[in-house]
Parts: C-alpha cells; structure tokens; sequence
C-alpha cells in the first residue's frame, strides 16, 4: 500500500484530541455524570488522552473505560480465524450516565453498532454519545458521530491508517491506497 | 509467532496442540472470564448455532460447565444423555451421532467411556468436535482450565513446580494435564501407591516420587485425584483409611510444602480419602472452586475459538 498523503501529524492531533475533549464537555455543560469510554483498540489511547484532557481542564477526574467489542460484531461467523477476544473494563454502573464512545475512525458505522449493542448489556445510559479523531464517510448503517476530529471524505479503495504513540510508536494519521 | 486459530475443527486432546495454540486458549478465555461478571451474563458470539452436548458417561459438573458456557455464548443447546435414550435399545454410536448430524449442529460436545469415541466423531462428521473426557484417554477442557488457574495465580506456566498424587494409572486428567504442563515447560511430579503409577511414565517427562512428602517437597501447586470409589470392588490397594494415611493430603502435611502453595482437584472430591475437609476449605491454598469459576471461561474460550468459520470449509 502506498502512502497517498498525511492528515495529521502529532502536533496537529494533540490539538484535534483537546478540541474533541472541550466540546464534548461544551455539549454535556460540564462533566457531571460522564464516562469515556474506548472501544478496542486505538479508542482507547485517543479516549485515555480526551479523560486526560478533561480532567485537567475541569480539576475532577472523568471516569474513563474500555470496551471490547469482538463479540458483538456481525460478521463474527464469516470471519476466520476468530479475532482476540479481551475483556471489557467499565470503571463503574453506566446506568443513567453520559456515556462517551470514542474510537479511532468512523467508516461503516458497524462497529458502532456493535459497541452499542455491547453497552446496553451493561446497564442503561441516559445518553450514549459518538467522538470520533476521523470520520472519513460511506456509513452502512444509519450512525452519526456527535464529536468528529477531522472529516475526510474518502474513496472506498483508501485505507485510513491512524498510527497512536502508545501503540505504534508515533501519532500520525495517513490516507493509503490500496 | 502467537497462533491466530486453531489448526483443527476438533478439541480432541491436549496431545496434538501447540503451545501457542494452549496459550491462545488461555489468552481468549481472560477475556471471557469478564463476561461471567457482567450484570448481563452473555455475549451474542454463537447466536444461532446449534450445540448438542452428548453425554454417554455419568457428569454434572463438565455438563454443567458446558452448559452455561453454551448459554452464555448465546448458542442453541441440546442435552443428549445415554439414559433413556435410543442407546438403550442398542443404537450405535455412530448411528446415533449421524441422527443427531441430521439436525445439523455446529459443534458436538462429547463425553464417552470409550477411548478415541470423540476422534471417530471427527474423522464421520462435519461438526466441530469437543471431548468432555473419552474413557482413560483425554480431558482436555480441564487441563486447560488447570492451567488457567495455575497462571491467573501464579503468573506463568513456565518453570511451575506441579505435583499431582493418587490414581496416575487410570485418570485422563492427568494425561491431559502432563501432556499440557510439560508443553508449557512446567516440572511435573508424579506420586500414588506403586499400583497406580504405569510403568515408564517418566517418558512422559515427568518425575515420579515415591511419597507424599517427597512430592510435595519445594512444589507450587499440588494437585489431588479423585480415587474412584465406585471401582471400590478392584482397589488397587489395601483400604481407603491407609490410602488416606498414606496419601491423602492434611494440614499437617501440607505445612511441609512451600507457605505460598495452591491446592488443586478436579473434583468430586472424596473428602477425609484424597484430601482432608480442612486442606479443602482452607481459603488461602485451595482454588479448587475457583477451577471450577475458570471452567465455564475456558470452555467459552474454546467453543468461540471453534465455533466461527472454517477456513477449509
């Protein structure tokens, strides 16, 4: 795959994640009964930064969580082999909370659909938000995201590769072509 | 490389995987040891497919296990038991499996007094074949859930002093389980009156030790046997009250073996036999509820490793 051109370098995303962090407190006035919540895997670096940021802007500590999706996915018997299952970890009950699903890009808008599947299996929120870093189009399924990093509009032959520090040893994001 | 999947369709054994194949098991089954915590007990992983579990042998526990590790997965279940069934009235096995095939199952779940039954299921049906324990041969679900909880406690398999006593000579727990711990490079100790213990075991790799106290000396984890009081009849030795004096493990004895020692049993267990009520109980060395905790994950972990698509088929 070729490299066809870089959307964001560390700079550039840093700011992204801290714009995404104030508008999710903007949109909720405050930060009362929030959990961030990453889906696996690289919503979890981007929502651990947004928890962070959070709760450096607010002096409260903003619990933060992990949710595995893998079970819930749709397509989990035409796939082989299985894919890693790991467990979820939510820091507490989300029943009646703001719930804040962060992941990486928003394609297809299947995974989404899985981790609200797999959510309400926990308990039930009184909102379940979307924060996306990128949202680069051609949704399945009829999901929005409420917090978006940047747009792309993109081709379906393009292959949006979000690189994380704490997983891939630096933070860029680059379109390529497959 | 770790492994991605599993090679075969079947869990036939512990004997034919790698160990990245058993570390993979393990790995999956963490993640689902969470599920059995949640407010809601399952996951839509197997929705759909059909389960039958067919067991020819007396089991409540594995039985159990698999049941809920079937439910919680969000599978079909259908329980098939020798008893009161057309096997009664003479059915072969292989009759009866290619009926039950005929309502297309995805997986089989087999327990049999016969060694090699769930390998003759394999090789005949399309179906993913699980063995819940094939006569003196195989119980590779409990090895993998010993070793589970083996890790989860101690932090590794590699280099674990694990010493198990009693009947060696007629329990497929222990085949699975010195196949697997040698695998994974544990130091396995053997010990049982000189009746019970098969001539040549070392060429499994592992050390006999000719006492209780000699097995137990500088091991990690002790693990107890059964001894099959319905075999009462044919005793491979004198009485059940020396065996206990001999080899049934006891407070006392259990103050020789190192202070952070587990004790492990499959269980049923025949307290004041193999094992004392207070070793037992004991709420710092004895795991053995926590096995069977750790049963339904790694059965979950096994059934999802096996129950998605098929890259031959």
């Amino acid at each position: 795959m070729n490299i066809k051109k870089k959307l964001l370098d560390a700079t550039r995303m840093d700011r992204a994640i801290r714009r995404m962090a104030i508008e999710v407190v903007e949109k909720n006035r405050g930060i009362d009964d929030l959990i961030i919540v990453g889906i696996r895997s690289r919503g979890v670096p981007i929502g651990e930064r947004m928890a962070k940021e959070i709760t450096a802007m607010e002096g409260t500590e903003v619990p933060f969580g992990i949710l595995d999706i893998t079970l819930y996915r749709d397509d989990l018997t035409t796939i082989a082999p299985q894919p890693v299952v790991k467990p979820t970890k939510l820091p507490e009950p989300i029943d009646d909370k703001v719930v804040v699903l962060v992941d990486d890009v928003l394609y297809t808008g299947r995974t989404v659909r899985a981790a609200l599947d797999a959510l309400i299996d926990f308990g039930r929120p009184r909102k379940v938000m979307l924060a996306v870093l990128i949202d680069r189009g051609h949704r399945e399924l009829p999901i929005h995201a409420d917090v978006i990093g940047k747009t792309v509009p993109t081709d379906a032959n393009e292959v949006i590769k979000v690189k994380l520090a704490e997983t891939d040893d630096e933070d860029e994001v680059l379109i390529m072509e497959k | 490389m770790r492994a991605s999947g599993l090679r075969s369709k079947d869990l036939l054994g512990i004997e034919p995987l790698s160990p990245d194949e058993i570390n993979l098991i393990l790995d999956t089954a963490e993640g689902f040891k969470e599920v059995s915590e949640r407010p809601v007990k399952k996951v839509p992983a197997l929705r759909g497919q059909l389960v039958i579990n067919l067991f020819m042998e007396a089991s409540t526990r594995t039985r159990v296990s698999f049941e809920i590790a079937e439910k919680r997965l969000s599978a079909d279940t259908l329980n098939f038991a020798a008893s009161g069934s057309s096997v009664e009235k003479g059915e072969t096995l292989i009759d009866t499996a290619e009926n039950l095939m005929a309502m297309r199952p995805d997986m089989i779940v087999i327990r049999h007094k016969y060694p090699g039954a769930p390998k003759m299921l394999a090789e005949r049906l399309p179906a993913s074949i699980i063995n819940a324990g094939d006569g003196a041969h195989e119980h590779p679900t409990q090895a993998l859930l010993d070793a589970f909880t083996i890790r989860e406690r101690l932090g590794r398999l590699k280099g674990v002093n694990v010493s198990i006593i009693g009947d060696i000579a007629h329990s497929r727990v222990v085949r699975s389980n010195i196949h697997l711990l040698t695998k994974m490079e544990a130091n396995v100790t053997v010990a049982g009156p000189p009746s019970l213990i098969p001539t040549e075991i070392e060429k499994m790799g592992v050390r006999v030790a000719h006492s209780l106290d000699k097995a137990i000396d500088g091991a990690d984890v002790i693990m107890m046997l059964r001894i099959q009081l319905e075999r009462q009849g044919k005793l491979s030795f004198p009485s059940l009250r020396e065996y206990y004096n001999t080899f049934g493990l006891t407070e006392g004895r259990l103050k020789r073996a190192k202070k952070s020692v587990i004790v492990m049993h499959p269980g049923p267990m025949n307290r004041g036999v193999e094992i004392a009520s207070d070793v037992a109980d004991n709420p710092e060395r004895s795991v053995i509820l926590e096995q069977v905790t750790n049963g339904v994950a790694v059965r979950m972990a096994v059934l999802y490793l096996l129950g998605g698509a098929h890259l031959s088929e």
